[in-house]
């Protein structure tokens, strides 16, 4: 059994003009210890996925219309509110984007830290600041000690992602799932925070979903990558197997505009970008929802939408044409 | 005093000899407190005045109602310092008594104030939908009331049974408590409503979500402590408020019976010798103003310090 099984979930939204569709009927599966990088542009339903699994969407406006949560086989949907608390982060933790808001700037880092230990594991004040110096310790801030009573003003921004992570990990939940954690970094600490979540993942042996628009962050950490376009996932396949051949023809879009420093000044070719942006999601029409920015588009695309099809074991694609 | 570096406060967090970190909160909370002037020194004279309204009249024993018809309305002078009143009575000591009831009046009522207007503020900043809407529905009513009479009625009606209830002083005072406190909340609820309304929407109130909060922690953990500041605010506004609101209350004759001098008392007795004896007025009057201006520095400065981003 997987650990997490999210099944045909739609989560949609009311606004002034209709019902948005931010996630519309997506499957993604999590082994234990996995890696799973979830990737698409802004505003294709990756945070959303992740926010309801957690159950962080508000609702109203939010409305999850269909669809399973399955955490280790129960079905966090229909849960009520007081058992999801007990979940969230001693099970499933996230680590959010902002690492500059996220934290709360009247307490120290150690107090928000020892704040879901205390929560969930019982621990008294005095044990839960111990365990914050240790976690911070893991985390690699120097001098975990002062620092546990330092505030979150006092931290540069890569140090609070590393916060972060300590508070998401405090209670060492078997998932975590990570919304764009490196985007609001420069690149090299980017790198830091990629390599110290991957090793705190074999440490720790949890699993990870990692959503990102990064494809080379994705090529870095993941075993199997989801490609959400639309709210819908477009693609899905073993890491190597996207980037070897990749199917649908976002997946390709996206590859192709990664940056190349590989390619001598010969073939320096144009860096390549996909036409267009994401389609607005209320109430969309039947067909594919990327055929407006595809040049492989035909008719029949727009007619219905194309259902995932296995291309090779563990390799799914919608889209009706063989590319 | 501590420099403005990071590093000399930490030294000084540690001369406190205090690992806990709520003391550094403290600590440099009071180094930033230092820094605004105004608010310093006022809180200097309002110290000292809590401590002449407290200590006067053990030291300055001169009795509030000892009535010496030889020196009726005296001037000021070394046997009478503030003078005295039309039946010879020292202001001095009716002024240092009188203080220890509006100042009391004063804290209580902004207590009773802030309590409700919180409670309100955030439970509708809160639940929104229907509850918010009824709750700042109550809020302006009471905006909307016209307050000096609704307080003129309710304490006519019920001065009488407190007073035989908990004795006419304790009841007196009660009664005004509450009626200026039950009057004055309406600022503090609307100001927390405005503040929970933004800081719910914040990533760290999320994250506290994410971390299995329920909603009562998020509110009292999370969302309360980062709206305190404006709060801390409309709370000296509502001491320096019931202060003045009080005095009204005296001077309208509704307020403490007229054995009790209160400032706003003194100031209605006062009024019909201004021409000749204005230092009758002059000193309650200063007493009440130099109170009210010191507690709004004061709020000010308290709203900076207690603001742990703010870096001075």
């Amino acid at each position: 059994m997987a650990l997490l099984e999210i099944k045909g979930l739609k989560t949609h939204f009311k606004t002034d003009d209709g019902w948005l569709h931010a996630v519309d009927g997506v499957d993604i599966s999590i082994d234990r210890g996995e890696t799973v990088g979830v990737v698409g542009e802004s505003g294709c339903g990756k945070s959303v996925t992740a926010k309801t699994v957690m159950k962080l969407i508000d609702m109203p406006p939010g409305k999850i219309v269909a669809g399973q949560v399955l955490w280790k086989g129960r079905d966090l949907v229909p849960l009520p509110p007081e058992a999801m608390q007990k979940i969230r982060a001693k099970e499933i933790s996230i680590i959010f984007q902002e690492p500059m808001t996220s934290l709360n700037p009247v307490y120290t880092v150690g107090e928000q830290i020892a704040e879901s230990l205390r929560l969930h594991e019982g621990l008294s004040r005095r044990e839960a600041m111990d365990r914050a110096v240790e976690m911070l310790k893991l985390v690699r801030i120097p001098t975990p000690e002062r620092r546990v009573r330092d505030y979150p003003h006092q931290f540069s921004g890569g140090m609070r992602q590393r916060v972060m992570i300590a508070i998401a990990l405090a209670c060492k939940p078997q998932l975590v799932i990570a919304d764009e954690p490196t985007t609001a970094l420069d690149v090299t600490i980017q790198a830091q925070i990629l390599d110290l979540l991957q090793r705190l993942k074999d440490e720790m042996g949890m699993a990870v979903m990692l959503i990102t628009h990064a494809m080379g962050v994705v090529a870095e950490v993941a075993q199997r990558v989801v490609v959400m376009y639309a709210g819908k996932v477009v693609e899905e396949a073993p890491v190597k197997a996207l980037f070897a051949h990749p199917r649908h023809p976002y997946t390709q879009g996206l590859i192709r505009s990664i940056p190349r420093i590989d390619l001598d000044a010969q073939h320096k070719v144009r860096l390549e970008a996909i036409p267009g942006t994401v389609p607005k999601l209320i109430e969309p029409a039947e067909g594919c929802r990327f055929a407006a920015r595809c040049k492989h588009a035909r008719a029949e695309c727009r007619q219905a939408t194309p259902p995932l099809r296995e291309v090779a074991p563990g390799h799914r694609v919608a889209c009706i044409l063989d590319l | 005093m501590a420099g403005s570096t990071p590093a000399s406060a930490t030294a000084e967090t540690q001369a406190l000899g205090r690992p806990a970190a709520p003391a550094s909160l403290w600590a440099d909370a009071w180094r930033r407190f230092k820094h605004h002037r105004l608010a310093y020194w006022s809180l200097w004279a309002l110290g000292l005045l809590v401590l002449a309204v407290l200590l006067g009249p053990l030291v300055y024993k001169v009795g509030i109602n000892d009535v010496d018809f030889k020196a009726r309305l005296a001037p000021p002078s070394w046997q009478h310092p503030m003078g005295t009143d039309d039946l010879g009575r020292d202001l001095l000591a009716r002024v240092l008594y009188g203080g220890r009831i509006s100042l009391a009046v004063g804290m209580a009522s902004m207590v009773v104030a802030i309590a409700v207007g919180v409670t309100i503020g955030a439970i509708a900043g809160m639940s929104r939908g229907w509850v918010d809407a009824f709750l700042m529905w109550i809020t302006d009513l009471f905006l909307s009331m016209p307050q000096l009479p609704m307080l003129l009625v309710l304490i006519f009606f019920f001065r009488d049974g407190l007073k035989s209830l908990v004795g006419p002083e304790v009841g007196i005072f009660v009664l005004i408590v509450l009626v200026i406190g039950g009057f004055r909340w309406m600022p503090a609820a609307r100001v927390v409503r405005a503040q929970f309304f933004s800081l719910r929407e914040k990533e760290f109130v999320e994250a506290a979500r994410a971390l299995g909060a329920s909603t009562q922690r998020q509110m009292v953990r999370h969302i309360l402590p980062n709206s305190l500041g404006p709060v801390i605010v409309a709370a000296t506004i509502d001491v320096a408020a019931a202060i003045i609101l009080e005095s009204t209350l005296s001077f309208l004759g509704l307020g403490f019976p007229p054995d009790i001098p209160t400032w706003g008392r003194l100031l209605f007795d006062a009024k019909d010798y201004l021409d000749i004896a204005m230092h009758w007025s002059l000193f309650p009057g200063l007493a009440i103003f130099i109170t009210v201006l010191s507690i709004s520095f004061v709020g000010d400065g308290l709203r900076d310090a207690l603001d742990p981003r703010r870096v001075l």
